[in-house]
């Protein structure tokens, strides 16, 4: 029984956005959360917690993301939690995300001049207020544009999930497709879909760059 | 141990306790991996007294007064400031840093900071003063550096000399006892290093305690009660600064004074 690939078929697909979106937002969010952490724990002074940062981030940076979506969807069973793909995506994307993110916002305190910490303790400040008021907010301006290009290729990354059988954009094309076969058509309004949604985040990034550069030479 | 009031009001630069030293450095030793930096450093400074270290680049006055609010941690040996042990332990590094200020070479201000808040930042955090209170101090000491105008400025809109006064204000809203200068004037062009050592003779003036790393020898000459100089790590001579410039005994020093005039 072949389908047409009427405004029905087109509106799933449209509607399946939302599911992206919100694995999206879950992982950057719980990303940024985790990032943060890492990226702390990287510029610690003690070494054993910058070992351990170090390895987190060697890890989900050096095996592939399926295999990381494998291995959470199928340890959620092992360690007796049902099988759900929102959850198993979600939390293998928050690990990923939280790896680069971390990577990224770790090489942006390092790029903060040490004698900024230096002043801030020679004045007393505790650990967190140096951070807070003072190496923090330099280190994001510094991070901003790299942080919205990592979310743009997070969003993208998100259609793996469909490999674990959640239905967020990608899979609800390849149902679509399924009944269709329409797959230029149906996986051109998928990528177009996708396009609408990263192209505005790059531009966004690629505005924030120049204007950081220009922040620099000013 | 004296009780020192932490009332926040205290004056800046109220009559020294005499009954100790400001600091006391003894048998301090510092390695940076396996290099020597600090050799057995014993230094007395008393409340009030105005000191200068020169030396080679190298040899050691950078980590020597930085060894003192324990931006660098020593491997061993004791120091004590205002009475307060600093290896001791507890929260005795906090408490020292409270009352050292540090001015550094290249004025490292908050440049995402207007000055003012570069000058409230650390008295409402690190000695809990209200905001109001703490912008009534920092307009005095921009007064006092003479720049109150630019307190609302950014530091990039400043000149070098107008940062490094700043730096100076900044490091004085926290009402410090000592003050260390880490080569204060090395980065300024050389019309704006008076500016500069001018606002550092004012509050030397004032009987601020200072421990001052700089080659500007018309400044040592006016202004220091002794002259340190260091060379590998080590204090060769201290002197006053009459003597060390005119009968030097060292010949490390009798050399480097000859190419630094
Ligand atoms: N963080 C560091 N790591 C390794 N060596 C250092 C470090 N800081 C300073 N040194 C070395 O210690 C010596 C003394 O440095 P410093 O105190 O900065 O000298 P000065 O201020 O007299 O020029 C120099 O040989 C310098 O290379
Ligand atoms: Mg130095």
């Amino acid at each position: 029984m072949i389908r047409e690939f009427t405004s029905a078929e087109v509106l799933f697909i449209v509607l399946a956005v939302r599911w992206t979106l919100i694995l999206s937002a879950i992982a950057f969010l719980g990303g940024a959360l985790g990032g943060l952490l890492i990226a702390l724990t990287r510029t610690s002074q003690s070494k054993a917690l910058r070992r351990i940062a170090a390895g987190f981030i060697q890890v989900f940076q050096g095996t592939p993301l399926l295999m990381q979506l494998f291995l959470v969807y199928f340890g959620l069973a092992v360690v007796g939690l049902p099988i759900n793909p929102l959850l198993a995506a979600a939390v293998a994307l928050t690990f990923h995300a939280s790896a680069y993110l971390g990577e990224i916002w770790r090489g942006a305190i390092e790029a903060v001049p040490s004698g900024q910490a230096e002043a801030a303790t020679a004045l007393s400040l505790s650990y967190t207020d140096r951070m807070r008021h003072v190496v923090l907010p330099q280190a994001l301006r510094l991070a901003i544009a790299p942080t919205v290009g990592f979310l743009v290729q997070l969003i993208k990354g998100t259609s793996l999930a469909s490999i674990i059988g959640f239905t967020e954009l990608t899979r609800a094309g390849q149902i679509i497709n399924n009944a269709t076969f329409k797959p230029f058509l149906v996986f051109g309004t998928v990528a177009a879909l996708y396009f609408i949604l990263c192209w505005p985040l790059s531009l966004l990034a690629r505005h924030m760059e120049t204007r950081m550069r220009r922040a620099i030479t000013r | 141990m004296f009780s020192r009031p932490v009332d926040t009001d205290r004056a800046p630069f109220r009559e020294p306790i005499m009954t100790e030293q400001a600091i006391l450095m003894r048998a301090v030793n510092k390695y940076y991996g396996a290099f020597h930096a600090l050799k057995d450093i014993d230094l007395t400074v008393e409340r009030g007294e105005r000191i200068v270290i020169c030396g080679p680049s190298g040899s050691g006055k950078s980590t020597l007064i930085r060894t003192i609010n324990q931006l660098e941690a020593i491997e061993s040996g004791t120091i004590t400031v205002d009475g307060i042990e600093l290896t001791a332990g507890g929260d005795n590094v906090a408490k020292v840093r409270r009352d050292v200020g540090m001015v550094f070479q290249s004025f490292n201000l908050f440049p995402h900071m207007t000055v003012l808040e570069n000058c409230v930042l650390a008295p409402m955090k690190s000695r809990k003063i209200s905001r109001t209170e703490a912008e009534a101090t920092a307009r005095q000491y921009l007064e006092r550096v003479r720049i109150p105008e630019q307190a609302d400025k950014y530091p990039a809109q400043l000149s070098g000399g107008q940062q490094q006064r700043v730096a100076i204000a900044r490091a004085l809203c926290m009402k410090p006892r000592i003050m260390l200068f880490d080569e204060p004037t090395s980065a300024l062009d050389p019309e704006m290093v008076k500016e500069v050592l001018d606002t550092m003779i004012d509050l030397a003036r004032e009987g601020m305690t200072m421990l001052c790393v700089t080659h500007e020898m018309d400044f040592a000459r006016a202004v220091a009660d002794r002259v340190i100089f260091m060379d590998n790590g080590v204090i060769v001579e201290e002197n006053a600064p009459e003597a060390f410039f005119n009968n030097p005994t060292n010949e490390r020093l009798k050399n480097f004074l000859g190419q630094i005039a």
